[in-house]
């Protein structure tokens, strides 16, 4: 079976189900989640924080989550959850799987809007033995906010992000105290301290310098080998829950399938200023992107891509409303056929340079105007009280900045667009540095 | 049927041990008149060795021609393969490719091609190393030459336990989990065994008992092998890494030690390994800091491109290596006992045959073994490999039964539809390391992000007392 829409989303997050309303009130818009409700992320955790940046308030992710969705109902998106997209049909075409069946649709564009994931313990490589108990931020919460179970009693939290934090906070919510945080780096990320209460994030002790080296338990948990990576010492560590948060992975594999360039720091695929793909016609956002900002940086990716996608569309001469008239007509070849060459001009790749891990966008195209909120996301794996952004191309600088607010390793650093607003879409790769 | 209960049993045939072989000679006695009992000491078959292998089916090119090992290979390389298709075990006709990287391996391989036909297969063939890249062009830099075996395959080990299980049981043998045979006692014609959920008593008794073989033995009053455990760890990287290989790539054995294989799984990922350490615990499948460095080390030279993937999983599994060379097989007829130790990573392969193997034995002591001519089709189980079509995929399965298009683990595509087949099937999981096994649910490279909670909400939906751990 074939269906057909102008536009279609891959993931009702925040960034998603944004650009999904913006494009709504213009053109036929169809957005899939696989889960059995949209929202995203957002609708796991309980904390608030949410919103602040795209809808000017204050709310906790499962409010935002549902607000969110009931702007995208207002606005006439056709949301359909459950719906596990598989792969690709063609360019701009995608296989669906979901109670419905199974079924091909096609479209004009595509925005890509999967998101990220932390790095689940095999990914991290930690030895030992493989009992219950080790959990990832994503699980935690899902089984203490969705399924209402204890984890445990004694808590290991690995990392000391924004997010460990917020896992801290679900523990004790749950009565499972956090023995130990630990962190690989020299300080911890303080920066948390200021948005939750302090008392009980400052009755946490936290390891820096320390990692995480052995699981120990054959059915359950009970405790954890800890290195001091400096001193090279090592001790246990008892608890019966080990949650292991951050170290973000987006969720590539769409993408890869498409054969997208993909950027190798953030490991999603690489976009320009305007959010465009490698391919005409798709595009992405969010934490795909940018693995990970807030939901309302991804929020606001999703209004930056629409206007994006709108001159796409009436590049390939395609009238607003055009194809809402058409329904879901089942002819597929006709619209692949149809596309006029639309070939994407070639741009300049921006390269982080360590410690800086990445940035996103990547790439400046020729006309190219200000990425979303005229920020640049960066990721520093060191710490900087003032971090001192430099930009070069072929040799000259292009770009200096110094930016009044701390870069920190575990959060992202947005840094104003006039560091790369000079750089030539034309005169190759551009090297951006951290002194 | 499965009994769980505390009530005695009472059998012709004793199989101790529900992995691979066990569950392979059940099936097979349960073919004749004969009452059969499966004894496992945990609470699922296939849950030790068996479910922690590299998962090739051998064309047993490599074995020490004339060994029990050897003609046992090659006969079930054959019984399997064709067992696979009605059973529908998924299976991948991959074919392998040794790869020498110094002199001394080259030199090898020709004495390799000498030894598959002495083994009795003839399709080696040596390459050179153009056609070494040209087969593989993912591989790392230095390769000398290489050596072809067209037939190596790749099949899902935990299908295959389960398919023998469930055929057995089909045929109306008893399967009791969770009985731990503790000892071993011998009265007038029967033997007895006591196990921490009860007597069961046979007149004949088999082991199979892998890891405890040695142990069951000496219950019969034999000193004759140790079991050695051998823990090979593997790394499984992500699916979007299964482009990077097309056979299964095989070290040559050298002075430089055992070298690692690449093979693609038959769930569509790659994997790295194993290593080779004799330990002493028998239970001990962690892993250790030591193996898995070793491994990237090793998956680096090998394969470049590989360590930029991700990891999906990592493992260990023990094989039941003992101080001889060979299978460890033998009939006792004054006692009635069979043991069948010393299983390999080749038991796999060679389960069938063993199982027939076994059947021969016991005719030459005397047992009447008379075929059953009532016996049930053989059924085919779900597939889980990633060559074959999932429910997911399949239009007219989602179209006929909505829970197949409803997708739960989403790394793997697992749907409601799968893991209620498998909570209802004859041989249930009783925990998620049982589903997975059975359906793939939460094997995917988010292990478990997203899904966790609700795959694990529906096992224990199934069942109130069922045990949850993973």
């Amino acid at each position: 079976m074939t269906n057909r829409s102008t536009i279609l989303v891959v993931g009702a997050g925040p960034a998603g189900l944004t650009a999904a309303t913006e494009l709504a009130r213009t053109h036929q818009v169809v957005l899939f989640d696989r889960e059995s409700a949209a929202g995203g992320i957002p609708r796991h955790s309980a904390h608030t924080g949410y919103g602040i940046r795209d809808l000017h308030r204050v709310m906790t992710g499962p409010n935002y989550a549902r607000r969110l969705v009931e702007r995208a109902r207002e606005a006439g998106v056709d949301i359909r959850t459950e719906s596990t997209v598989t792969g690709w049909a063609g360019d701009h075409s995608l296989v669906v799987t979901s109670p419905h069946g199974r079924v091909q649709w096609d479209a004009d564009a595509v925005i890509l809007a999967t998101g990220a994931r932390e790095r689940p313990r095999s990914a991290r490589l930690i030895a030992g033995d493989r009992p219950a108990g080790v959990l990832t931020t994503g699980q935690l919460q899902n089984m203490v906010h969705l399924h209402h179970r204890t984890p445990g009693k004694r808590a290991v939290v690995v990392g000391s992000e924004l997010v460990s934090w917020s896992a801290v906070l679900t523990l004790r919510e749950a009565g499972c105290d956090t023995v130990l945080m630990t962190t690989e780096r020299s300080r911890p990320e303080s920066y948390a301290l200021f948005h939750h209460p302090a008392r009980v994030l400052l009755s946490t002790p936290v390891s820096t310098a320390t990692r995480v080296v052995r699981v120990i338990g054959r059915d359950a948990l009970e405790a954890v080998e800890v290195e001091d990576v400096r001193a090279g010492s090592r001790r246990i560590v008892e608890c019966d829950v080990l949650v292991l948060t951050a170290d973000w992975i987006p969720d590539y594999e769409l993408t890869a399938l498409a054969g997208l360039d993909r950027d190798r720091g953030t490991r999603g695929p690489r976009v320009d200023m305007s959010l465009r793909t490698s391919r005409a016609g798709v595009f992405a956002v969010g934490n795909l992107i940018h693995p990970v900002d807030t939901a309302d940086v991804c929020a606001l990716d999703g209004r930056q891509v629409a206007g994006a996608v709108r001159s796409y569309l009436r590049d390939l001469g395609m009238g607003e409303h055009s194809s809402a008239a058409e329904g879901s007509a089942s002819d597929s070849s006709a619209a692949e056929g149809s596309l006029p060459d639309s070939s994407l001009p070639d741009g300049a790749v921006i390269q982080a340079v360590a410690p800086l891990r990445w940035i996103a966008p990547s790439l400046i195209r020729a006309g190219d105007h200000a990425p979303a909120r005229r920020r640049l996301l960066l990721w520093s794996d060191e710490f900087r009280l003032s971090p001192r952004l430099v930009a070069t191309q072929d040799g000259r600088e292009v770009g200096r900045l110094t930016i009044p607010w701390p870069a920190v390793p575990g959060r992202v650093l947005r840094a104003p667009w006039a560091l790369l607003e000079r750089a030539n879409p034309a005169a190759g790769e551009v090297r951006v540095t951290l002194g | 049927m499965i009994s769980d209960n505390h009530l005695d049993t009472s059998v012709d045939i004793a199989v101790i041990g529900g992995g691979l072989v066990g569950c392979a000679v059940a099936r097979e006695l349960a073919g004749y008149q004969l009452s059969v009992a499966l004894i496992e000491a945990r609470a699922d078959i296939g849950d030790v060795t068996s479910k922690a292998n590299t998962a090739i089916l051998h064309t047993g090119f490599d074995a020490t021609p004339e060994s029990l090992e050897s003609k046992l290979v090659r006969r079930g390389y054959e019984l399997l393969g064709d067992y696979s298709i009605r059973a529908g075990i998924p299976i991948e006709r991959t074919g392998a490719l040794l790869v020498a990287w110094t002199d001394e391996e080259l030199a090898t391989l020709g004495k390799l091609a000498a030894k598959a036909v002495a083994n009795g297969y003839e399709l080696c063939e040596l390459v050179d190393a153009d056609e070494v890249y040209r087969r593989e062009p993912h591989l790392g830099l230095g390769a000398l030459g290489g050596l072809t075996v067209p037939d190596e395959s790749i099949i899902c080990s935990w299908t295959t336990a389960l398919a023998y299980a469930t055929e057995a049981l089909d045929r109306g043998a008893t399967l009791l989990l969770n009985h731990r045979v503790d000892s071993v006692e011998r009265t007038g014609n029967a033997t007895v065994l006591r196990t921490n959920s009860g007597d069961v008593r046979a007149t004949w008794v088999i082991n199979c008992a892998g890891h405890g073989a040695d142990i069951i033995d000496r219950h019969f009053g034999f000193e004759r092998f140790t079991v050695v455990p051998r823990r090979g760890e593997l790394i499984v990287f992500d699916k979007l890494a299964r482009s990077l290989v097309s056979s299964i790539v095989l070290p040559v054995p050298s002075s430089r030690g055992k070298g690692v294989l690449i093979s693609p799984t038959i769930y569509g990922n790659v994997m790295l390994g194993p290593t080779a350490d004799n330990i002493e615990d028998r239970t001990a499948t962690g892993t250790t800091e030591a193996g898995l460095a070793s491994l990237l080390d090793k998956g680096r030279a090998l394969m470049p491109d590989l360590l930029d993937e991700e990891v999906t999983a990592v493992y260990a599994g023990l094989r039941a290596a003992t101080e001889h060379d060979d299978y460890v097989t033998a009939i006792d007829a004054a006692q009635r006992y069979v043991l069948v130790g010393g299983i390999r990573s080749t038991g796999l392969t060679a389960s069938m045959a063993l199982a027939e193997y076994v059947a021969e034995l016991l005719r030459g002591a005397g047992l009447q073994l008379i075929q059953r001519d009532d016996l049930p089709p053989t059924r085919r189980m779900p597939n889980v490999g990633e060559a074959f079509i999932r429910p997911y995929a399949d239009s007219d399965r989602i179209a006929a039964d909505a829970e197949y298009g409803k997708v739960v683990c989403f790394c793997e595509r697992v749907t409601r539809g799968e893991i209620r087949d498998a909570l209802e099937s004859p041989i249930p999981p009783t925990d998620l390391d049982g589903l997975r096994r059975r359906t793939r649910a939460l094997m995917g490279r988010c292990q478990g992000f997203y899904c966790g909670a609700e795959v694990e909400k529906l096992l224990r939906g199934a069942s109130a007392d069922i045990e949850v751990s993973s």
